[in-house]
């Protein structure tokens, strides 16, 4: 498959995807959908892959469902939206939380809708500084997606996400870190390059046990604290048994750089 | 030597087999159940061999039956079936089976499950009877064993629309009793099976009996075969040891006599 709607390739252990319909802000429309599932199928199935990098090209970052699919004109019938939540937002959703490695995501510019909620999912957000975050849901109607309303009151409690879901205001890059919704905010024309600095150091730790940590995290959502405890000495046992801690021991004790497989 | 099944020698009274049809998401053709018939007629006349692990691969435990050679049958080959006997070689297998299930547990591969007598799942698992979309219905237990698991309504849903549950769900339904993770399932298993294979293996087999009677018989009749089966216990000497080493707080050493 021939990518149109993205950009995609796997390099030194990084995979890049990055959405490229800059015209209309990177909003989703079905062709991209399929590129972004077939591109995230290829980073599954990579023996190479450590790290995903997912971000947009242009002055925005994604500014989810493309409307202009989506238009009701009067006396239509009522659209299915269920159905495209169903078929393609909430397996990508699914996928970048569950893919066994850590997902970097550099919000370029106006993330809004499910645009918004994505980095949300992802496990490193960093963002321009000129970037922002808008739950634009509530102004048409509609109910924030691809997992908003999940992560939302997980990240910045329930009092600001409501805040957040209901008056659909634009928030700043700085006010998304202060609030708890991103890791950091990087100079614009510093973001690509910290991102992929960020990417490459990672594709060089022990990403087994990254992806081992991400699982436990991800886990401790709905987990209680006794089931989390014996989830930690599962994972445990199988970090114990990766290469990389054996590598890692080994470097320790011998003074040594470790080279870390991700095994 | 089975073709379609690894099986590992029997360690600490445990032997594990691994139903190896990787091209085919271990589809269960005839020959691949005959081979587990006769693996489990083996272990039944082995007495160093107190309990098996069932497993299939990462993907999947089984992935259903073949389509292919279903597709062959017609009425009277259907019911000159070779499977049905293999099917009830399966389930009057007298020792402990612990299914350890990954991945995919469909149509007669979820039936295989629920002739295990305890199922441990890795958390990606997946259970369904999808038959209904191919125009037939489960055939080997599907529609008994699963209502017995998880209760009707969830049963009917799940026959009726061919729709596949989660492990976490399977887990609250009753259809498994253990949720782990993944690359952790088989190991768990053969644990599980290591502490059951230390007991005595007279007292495990009447046990189980008495657990499977539950399932067809009335209460009256399920009280009474306990009864016996608890009194036939009396005779044995494990039961001596058993109690013996409880009171001097020592590790019991069951010889299953």
């Amino acid at each position: 498959m021939s990518f149109e709607h993205i950009l995609f390739s796997i390099d030194n252990g990084v995979a890049t995807l990055s959405l490229n319909r800059p015209g209309q802000l990177n909003s989703f429309n079905t062709q991209m959908h399929l590129e972004v599932r077939e591109a995230l199928k290829q980073v599954r199935a990579s023996d190479e892959a450590r790290v995903l990098l997912l971000t947009g090209e242009g002055r925005g970052f994604c500014a989810g469902q493309d409307l202009s699919d989506r238009n009701v004109a009067p006396g239509s019938a009522m659209p299915d939206l269920g159905e495209s939540i169903e078929k393609y937002y909430n397996p990508m959703i699914r996928t970048l939380r569950d893919l066994p490695m850590p997902v970097i995501c550099a919000v370029n510019g106006v993330a809004a809708g499910a645009g918004a909620n994505i980095p949300l999912a992802c496990d490193l957000t960093l963002a321009a500084r000129s970037a922002s975050f808008i739950q634009a849901f509530c102004k048409i109607g509609l109910v924030p997606d691809s997992g908003g309303t999940w992560s939302l009151p997980r990240l910045v409690g329930m009092a600001k996400a409501k805040a957040l879901a209901l008056l659909g205001e634009r928030i700043s890059a700085e006010q998304a870190e202060q609030l708890g919704l991103i890791y950091r905010v990087v100079e614009d024309n510093e973001l690509r390059d910290e991102a992929l600095k960020l990417a490459r150091h990672l594709a060089t730790q022990p990403t087994y046990g990254l992806a081992l940590i991400k699982r436990a995290l991800n886990a401790s959502m709905h987990n209680s604290f006794d089931e989390q405890l014996e989830l930690e000495r599962d994972l445990q046992r199988l970090a114990g048994r990766s290469e990389d801690y054996r590598e890692g021991v080994s470097a320790f004790m011998n003074k040594t750089t470790p080279q870390f497989k991700g095994k | 030597m089975p073709q379609m099944l690894k099986v590992t020698p029997t360690e600490h009274g445990v032997r594990l087999i691994t139903l190896h049809r990787p091209e085919a998401m271990n589809a269960l053709n005839t020959q691949l159940l005959g081979e587990l018939a006769a693996e489990l007629a083996a272990v039944e006349q082995d007495p160093g061999t107190r309990v098996v692990v069932l497993t299939g691969s990462r993907k999947a435990f089984a992935a259903g039956a073949d389509i292919n050679e279903m597709a062959e049958r017609d009425l009277v080959g259907i019911l000159n079936d070779p499977r049905v006997s293999h099917w009830q070689a399966i389930s009057s297998f007298s020792k402990p089976l612990i299914a350890a299930v990954n991945g995919f547990a469909l149509g007669g591969g979820c039936e295989l499950v629920m002739h295990a007598d305890i199922v441990i799942a890795g958390e990606d698992a997946r259970f369904g009877q999808p038959e209904i979309n191919l125009g037939i219905m489960p055939g080997a237990g599907g529609t008994q064993r699963l209502l017995r698991a998880v209760g009707k309504s969830l049963a009917m849903q799940m026959v009726l629309s061919g729709i596949a549950i989660d492990a976490r769900h399977a887990q609250r339904a009753g259809l498994v009793s253990e949720v782990t993770q993944p690359e952790l399932t088989i190991e768990r298993a053969i644990e599980l099976a290591r502490l059951i294979a230390q007991k005595a293996p007279l007292a495990v087999r009447l046990a189980k009996e008495a657990l499977l009677k539950a399932q067809d018989t009335d209460l009256a009749s399920g009280l009474r075969f306990e009864r016996h089966a608890f009194t036939v216990l009396a005779g044995t000497q494990d039961r001596e040891e058993g109690i013996c080493a409880f009171q001097e707080k020592r590790r019991a050493n069951f010889t299953g006599q």
